[in-house]
């Protein structure tokens, strides 16, 4: 029962410490590895990558009909 | 109402993706192959007891981490463009495609992130035999990774273990087990993984050659040299036979991409393989489209028929027979395929009348026809060809194929020299003499890289002009977007995995030049 705290207070302490005695090139690349998920996740993602189906159509009958009709009619 | 996508469109779509692949392709092997090095000499290093392995094993895990954490999530913006540029297709695969994306972000991705953590801050904390299970999870983690993308991949370049469900308008998965053992799967995932090893490997090889040009590192350039050797061997004599055996595969699979890659445009028994040739303009043409033939080529006689059948009297199909049809051969014509798609895509275009006019018999019908093995055998593998204007469109690029094929092969005959090299001059105790051999050995760096993006190029535009062989064009598949759009994306991309690689090369550099003493 009390080894679940315990654990989870070790694990934390792993990391912690890890964290803390990070090298140069460690803290280096964690600053590289932040900006590129802002990046990705906040301007890519919510300003250029908008999902296309989702954007247009309101549930999935609509988005299976409008790709059906492009599938029937491409050429 | 349909719109039909411009040139502009599609051409800088294809791009995007290209550019995005291509630079997620240059951190992808590397850690791929690195972590297993890494892994061996950590092996030896709790084996041994030895402080110089462990001091080896520091030094090239924390290049592996350099590389790994650039790397990380630039897979990513694949999937977005998915969703955004390629959402006709995103919808057409339907779980197919999305199922092993997730078994690969659930399992593997985080069997390698949780375990990386113990690798670089469980020194001295955890025992030397859990540390060292953690790095061998990293290493199979990551190969885990690949697996589940090459298996999406191949699902494209033949797709199976599927049916099509008309009132969804995708494809469900039937057979999971076909779609992980595509044969086009397996080879794809061996050639692959194999030649993310000989990358690393290369890697390694280059770096102390470069200790011992500054004659520093002296001990661990020669060990490192010693293991780079032997896994580089194994790995490019394994990278030559998966070779072989994905072209077998491609043959059977992809009979347009195989011949393109060999320019063979006539099919003929005792096919010889072309060694080495130059491909120029020509009067030649297949229906109305002219291609570029041979100016000269040297031929190995009877290879590529012994290559695909076994013997030297097999027949091997050209382009000419593929595209024209060759009934001697059981090989139909395109124009014979675009009539049994557009069978297929008729009995569509029934159904959605059908459910206009609210016709459950007939939908349901029509259902059952979509999941019959026969009419998927005869019509609806052809359903891409639906929308393929003229028989000639169907051909590849012959010369991109032709070129990025060749010089790929090429390159897997020189690293097995090359590592060959590295274990003889290390077994006469002259590979510090030999500084013109460690110049060769610091420049070869860049040449894997090559080679892999070479076989994605092949890969990818060898296919064309399918998004999924046969069942759908690129043209289709293209989300109805401003090619504005697109083209902004484009340069931000451009911009950003530019500046990702710059950091990456930036801090390896500084720290190959500290050394693995800091």
């Amino acid at each position: 029962m009390g080894s679940s705290p315990v654990l989870i207070k070790r694990v934390f302490r792993f990391y912690y410490d890890g964290f803390r005695s990070m090298s140069w090139w460690g803290k280096r690349v964690w600053i590289i590895i932040l900006i590129k998920l802002f990046i990705i996740f906040i301007i890519l993602k919510l300003f250029f990558f908008r999902n296309f189906l989702n954007e247009k159509f309101d549930n999935e009958k609509q988005k299976s009909e409008f790709v059906l009709d492009q599938l029937i009619n491409s050429k | 109402m349909i719109d039909v996508p411009d040139l502009t469109l599609v051409d800088w779509s294809r791009a995007q993706f290209a550019l995005t692949a291509i630079y997620h392709w240059l951190f992808v092997p590397l850690t791929l192959g690195l972590s297993f090095i890494v892994a061996i000499m950590e092996t030896i290093y709790v084996k041994t007891g030895l402080e110089e392995w462990k001091r080896m094993t520091r030094f090239w895990m924390t290049l592996f981490g350099i590389n790994f954490a650039i790397g990380v999530a630039t897979g990513i913006i694949l999937e977005f463009e998915f969703g955004t540029n390629w959402s006709y297709y995103s919808w057409f695969v339907g779980d197919i495609f999305g199922a092993p994306l997730a078994i690969e972000g659930i399992l593997a991705f985080f069997l390698e992130s949780t375990f990386v953590a113990v690798m670089f801050f469980g020194w001295n904390k955890v025992n030397k035999k859990f540390h060292l299970v953690s790095t061998w999870l990293v290493a199979v983690g990551a190969s885990l990774s690949a697996l589940w993308i090459l298996v999406a991949n191949a699902w494209m370049q033949n797709p199976v273990g599927m049916v099509f469900n008309p009132e969804t308008a995708r494809n469900e998965m039937v057979d999971f087990w076909a779609v992980l053992f595509n044969e086009v799967a397996v080879s794809k995932f061996l050639h692959t993984i194999s030649s993310g090893f000989l990358l690393g490997s290369m890697f390694v090889a280059g770096i102390s050659a470069w200790y011992l040009l500054q004659k520093r590192e002296h001990h661990l350039a020669t060990r490192s040299l010693l293991v780079a050797g032997v896994f580089g061997l194994l790995s490019s004599l394994l990278v030559v036979y998966t070779g072989d055996s994905s072209a077998r595969t491609l043959a059977r699979a992809q009979p347009v991409k195989f011949a393109a890659f060999e320019a063979l445009y006539d099919g003929r028994s005792d096919a010889g393989l072309v060694a080495a040739g130059i491909l120029k303009d020509s009067d030649r043409k297949i229906g109305k489209k002219v291609v570029k033939d041979f100016s000269f080529r040297i031929e190995i006689p009877g290879f590529l028929s012994f290559m695909t059948g076994g013997n030297t009297r097999a027949f091997v199909p050209g382009i000419n027979d593929l595209i024209l049809g060759n009934p001697e051969k059981g090989l139909l014509p395109v124009a014979e395929k675009m009539r049994r798609g557009k069978v297929a895509q008729d009995l569509l275009r029934d159904y959605k009348n059908a459910r206009a006019g609210n016709d459950s018999v007939k939908m349901s019908t029509i259902r059952k026809v979509f999941a019959d093995k026969q009419f998927i055998e005869e019509h609806f593998r052809y359903f891409g060809y639906a929308s393929v204007e003229n028989p000639e469109d169907a051909i590849p690029n012959v010369p991109l194929a032709f070129y990025s094929f060749h010089l790929m092969v090429t390159l897997g005959f020189y690293f097995i020299l090359l590592f060959c090299l590295v274990l003889f001059l290390l077994f006469r105790g002259t590979i510090a003499k030999q500084r013109w051999f460690l110049w060769i050995l610091l420049f070869s760096i860049l040449l894997p890289y090559v080679a892999g993006e070479m076989g994605w190029v092949l890969a990818e535009m060898g296919r064309q002009p399918w998004i999924i062989q046969d069942l759908m064009p690129v043209s289709t598949a293209v989300s109805r977007i401003g090619s504005g759009s697109v083209i902004t994306t484009f340069v931000l991309f451009a911009v950003l995995f530019t500046v990702l690689l710059i950091a990456e090369v930036s801090i390896m550099i500084k720290q190959i030049k500290t050394g693995p003493n800091h």
